[in-house]
Order: structure tokens, then C-alpha cells, then sequence
């Protein structure tokens, strides 16, 4: 009748199971997939991400040497880091923090001169 | 008193997502039931013909947020079969361990929910904070929480080094104790049984009949498992189906409780027998033919229909998903039963209804 009891006793004398969120957090997994970040010097504006994003959140425009990602669009899956050529898309280890306004992130690099390895503007 | 039609859903505080049920009282016993799908229809399959199949692996992974590896590992073996890859030893197990540590947390959620349904809040709120742990082990192993996202074609994209192993482990012997607390409430408590036992009884031979799957047909006494097939690297584990005898919701509460441990033991037999070598092979070509594949899900068997024309695009996709084949069974558990107890059969077959609209 009263199997429930000792578990709620249990519970009772242990630690809460939550946290008092936003004060406290928990530390971010070394491994997790989290805010997409691009080193906009050293990107080489191939469209390898944009083209390979399942979402389909990351526009790149190669004349104008710009980057951008949608990150309400994006689903953390880091297709579009694995395939980076130029190993310069990286994934925080943390979430986005809540926002109150929509925001694109909006990224200009240099347009490159010499030859780019996969840029299909310049081969 | 004249017959009743009361609209159950697709608002209904007990159901996790839409699905609407006409039921036709008498004297509030439910005489007959006609249900109506097609609230949260998304399309996914149609997508196929605009993304490519690397990319349909993310698309698929998003038919269910709580199978979602199951579903992706489901969709890239039929690209394999397809394609005639034979993936390394050392990703058929981890495929295992990721789906089974998935079965942990989908059968936890539904035993919360389930209990939810009859009012036993505490019991919920039990269950979903053991849950937790496995979400913590999902991140931190995946990358992600709900979509670990961790299966590609040819094998899978991340490896779990000898730590991360052994720290799974501990946390799923930590989730194991908490389960086994739950044990006697779950299986013994008086309101649990009196809500369950007897409600809902579906018999094996109308299990069979009506094509149940899953925990709905082995609570029925039906003895039906697609890893008994030994895809991935089920046929090199010990693995027996959990069956039940009467039918019933508690019959079904009884098989989820007891697959959970179940899957808890064979995340440790993976693990210990995890062979060392590569984690994926390289992919070239297209997919081209067709193939049907099916893998065990924790509400039952999914199948995947893949049809490839040698482009980059599939020519179709088709998925059947547990629920779907669930629902003949459901409706014919319904009648003759209070409208009280109507929330309580529908949830014991643990209905995914995103899942069976795509």
C-alpha cells in the first residue's frame, strides 16, 4: 500500500535533484555539440558548410567574402565542422544563451587573391 | 441511456502529443472508437526529394525526438544494404550501446507518463528525474541531449574511448539502483494495479491478428523481437524478448519496467565486448535499388522502405513506425471499457503520434 513512501523518504533526505537555473548551471560536457563559431580569417568561403548543412542555416556568398549562420535554424548535428576544409568552423562546448530578439550571425572575411583549394568561383 | 459522442483529444491533458478519438458512449462505457490522425503531419518523407541522402540521416533522427538514434541507425543500415557496405565490428556495437542507452530513456519516459495517467504524480516525477541521468549520458558521449546524432553511413561519427565507457557504466549502475527502487511500486503498489490490472486486455491471438508490435504484442504473451534477427551486433549478445502472459496495460507496464534493466544489461555486455578497430568506412557512390530494413524500436518494430535511382536525391522514402501498427490494437482494447480508463489503455501502448505522421 505504501511502497511509494520510501522512496519519497529517500528523496527527502537527499540533495535536490534540480538547480536553481539561471543562477546555477552545470558544466558543459567536453563533448558536446553546442554555439557554432566560424575564424572568419581563416575561411576560405568554399560553401562546403552551406552546402552540406542538413538545415540548410549557413549562407556563404564568395564574392563578398560573407559568412552567415541562422542559429534558430541550425540543429547542433556538426555536419558542417567535420567537413570544413580549412578546419576553421568550430562548436562551443555551451548552448546558446536565451535571447528576447531573433539575430542572424553575420561574419566578413577578406576575399582571398590566389587560388582557393575548392572555392567554384576561382577553379 | 441514448448513445454518446464524446471528442477525446487531440487536446487531452494525458496525451503527450495530438491524436483525436471519437468514442461513442453507452452508460460511460465506450462502445466504439474512431480515431482521427493528421494533426502534426510534417511531411519528412517528402523531404527525400530535395535533400540529399547523406542529409536525410538529420531529417530521419527528427521522425522521433525519443528514438531518434533507432530511427537514424534504421535509415543509414538500409543505405548500407543499399550500397552494399559492411560496417566495422567496433560500430555495431556502438550502434547497440546508443540504442539501447535511447531504450533506457524512452521506456523511463513512458513509465512516467504512464503513471501520469492514473494520477500517480510522484511516481512520474520519479522516474523522469532517473531519465535525466541517461540525457547527461547522451550529451556527453553524443554531443547532444535528445539527437545524438552519432550515426552516418558506413558507421558511426564519434567513438567511446575506455573512460567514457567505464563512466557510462557507472551511471547506468546508478540509474539501474534507482530503477529497482521503483520496482515494488511499479509492479506491486496497490493504485497501480488497480488502475491497470484487467484494463485494456488484448489477447495474443488478436495481438497477432491486428499485428501488434513491440511491448504491446510481447505483454500479449508473444514471444516477437526484431534483434532477434541479430542486426548490428544483436546476434552476438545474449538477448531474450520480455513476454507477458495476460494482455493487459499492467501486463505491458510489466514488460517496459523489465526491458529497461534488460537494456541496461546489454549496454554492459556491448561494452565489455566491444572489439577495437576502426568506427567507419569511406562512402563512395550512390544508392541504387531498393530495400526494406527494420530495427526494434522501444515502442516496437520500425521499417523503412529506401528506393535509390543512383543520384544523390532518393527516389522514396517510406517509414512505418510502431504506433502506426499499434493503432488497430488499440482501437479493438477500447470498447467494452469505462471512459474512465480510456487514458490509461491509450497510454499503454505508448503512442507516438509525431512518430506515426512523419
Amino acid at each position: 500500500m505504501f511502497d511509494m513512501t520510501p522512496n519519497i523518504l529517500r528523496n527527502f533526505f537527499h540533495k535536490s535533484s534540480t538547480r536553481l537555473y539561471p543562477k546555477e548551471t552545470r558544466q558543459a560536457f567536453g563533448n558536446a555539440r553546442g554555439e557554432l563559431y566560424n575564424e572568419i580569417e581563416a575561411c576560405i568561403f568554399c560553401r562546403t558548410c552551406a552546402r552540406k548543412c542538413p538545415s540548410q542555416c549557413i549562407t556563404v556568398d564568395t564574392k563578398e567574402a560573407t559568412w552567415q549562420c541562422d542559429p534558430f535554424v541550425c540543429v547542433y548535428c556538426g555536419v558542417c565542422v567535420e567537413n570544413c576544409p580549412k578546419k576553421c568552423l568550430h562548436q562551443k562546448n555551451d548552448y546558446r544563451k536565451p535571447v528576447t530578439d531573433k539575430e542572424i550571425i553575420f561574419m566578413k572575411g577578406e576575399t582571398k587573391k590566389k587560388k582557393c583549394e575548392g572555392d567554384p568561383q576561382e577553379t | 441511456m441514448a448513445r454518446t459522442i464524446i471528442p477525446f483529444g487531440p487536446q487531452h491533458q494525458v496525451f503527450p502529443e495530438p491524436i483525436h478519438l471519437k468514442l461513442v458512449l453507452e452508460d460511460e462505457i465506450v462502445k466504439e472508437v474512431v480515431p482521427a490522425l493528421g494533426y502534426v503531419h510534417r511531411g519528412l518523407e517528402m523531404l527525400a526529394d530535395v535533400r540529399d541522402f547523406h542529409q536525410m540521416i538529420q531529417i530521419c533522427e527528427r521522425v522521433c525526438g525519443i528514438c531518434s538514434t533507432i530511427h537514424a541507425q534504421c535509415y543509414c543500415q538500409g543505405i548500407e544494404e543499399l550500397m552494399g557496405i559492411e560496417i566495422p565490428d567496433r560500430a555495431r556495437f556502438l550502434r547497440v550501446i546508443w540504442a539501447e542507452i535511447h531504450r533506457v530513456q524512452s521506456h523511463l519516459l513512458w513509465l512516467g507518463l504512464f503513471a501520469d495517467a492514473f494520477g500517480f504524480e510522484s511516481l512520474f516525477m520519479q522516474c523522469w528525474k532517473i531519465r535525466e541521468k541517461i540525457m547527461d549520458i547522451n550529451e556527453a558521449t553524443g554531443g547532444n541531449r535528445v539527437n545524438p546524432s552519432i550515426n552516418i553511413i558506413g558507421g558511426v561519427k564519434r567513438d567511446m574511448n575506455p573512460d567514457m565507457a567505464q563512466w557510462v557504466l557507472t551511471q547506468l549502475d546508478l540509474v539501474e539502483k534507482e530503477v529497482n527502487h521503483l520496482e515494488k511500486v511499479l509492479l506491486n503498489d496497490y493504485t497501480v494495479k488497480k488502475r491497470t490490472v484487467g484494463k485494456g486486455v488484448l489477447t495474443r491471438e488478436k495481438a497477432m491478428e491486428l499485428g501488434a508490435v513491440g511491448p504491446t504484442l510481447r505483454g500479449s504473451g508473444v514471444e516477437q523481437d526484431i534483434r532477434q534477427i541479430g542486426y548490428a551486433a544483436y546476434g552476438e549478445l545474449a538477448h531474450r524478448p520480455v513476454v507477458g502472459i495476460d494482455g493487459d496495460a499492467y501486463s505491458r507496464n510489466r514488460v517496459r519496467f523489465l526491458e529497461t534493466l534488460q537494456a541496461i544489461a546489454l549496454v554492459r555486455e556491448a561494452v565489455s565486448k566491444l572489439p577495437a578497430g576502426d568506427i567507419s568506412v569511406k562512402v563512395k557512390g550512390k544508392p541504387e535499388g531498393e530495400v526494406v530494413t527494420r530495427v526494434e524500436q522501444p515502442r516496437g518494430e520500425l521499417m523503412y522502405y529506401i528506393k535509390g535511382n543512383g543520384g544523390k536525391n532518393l527516389d522514396r522514402l517510406r517509414i512505418r513506425t510502431p504506433t502506426f501498427a499499434n493503432i488497430p490494437p488499440l482501437l479493438s482494447m477500447l470498447p467494452g471499457i469505462e471512459l474512465a480508463d480510456v487514458p490509461v489503455i491509450v497510454l499503454s501502448i505508448d503512442p507516438c503520434i509525431s512518430c506515426t505522421e512523419r
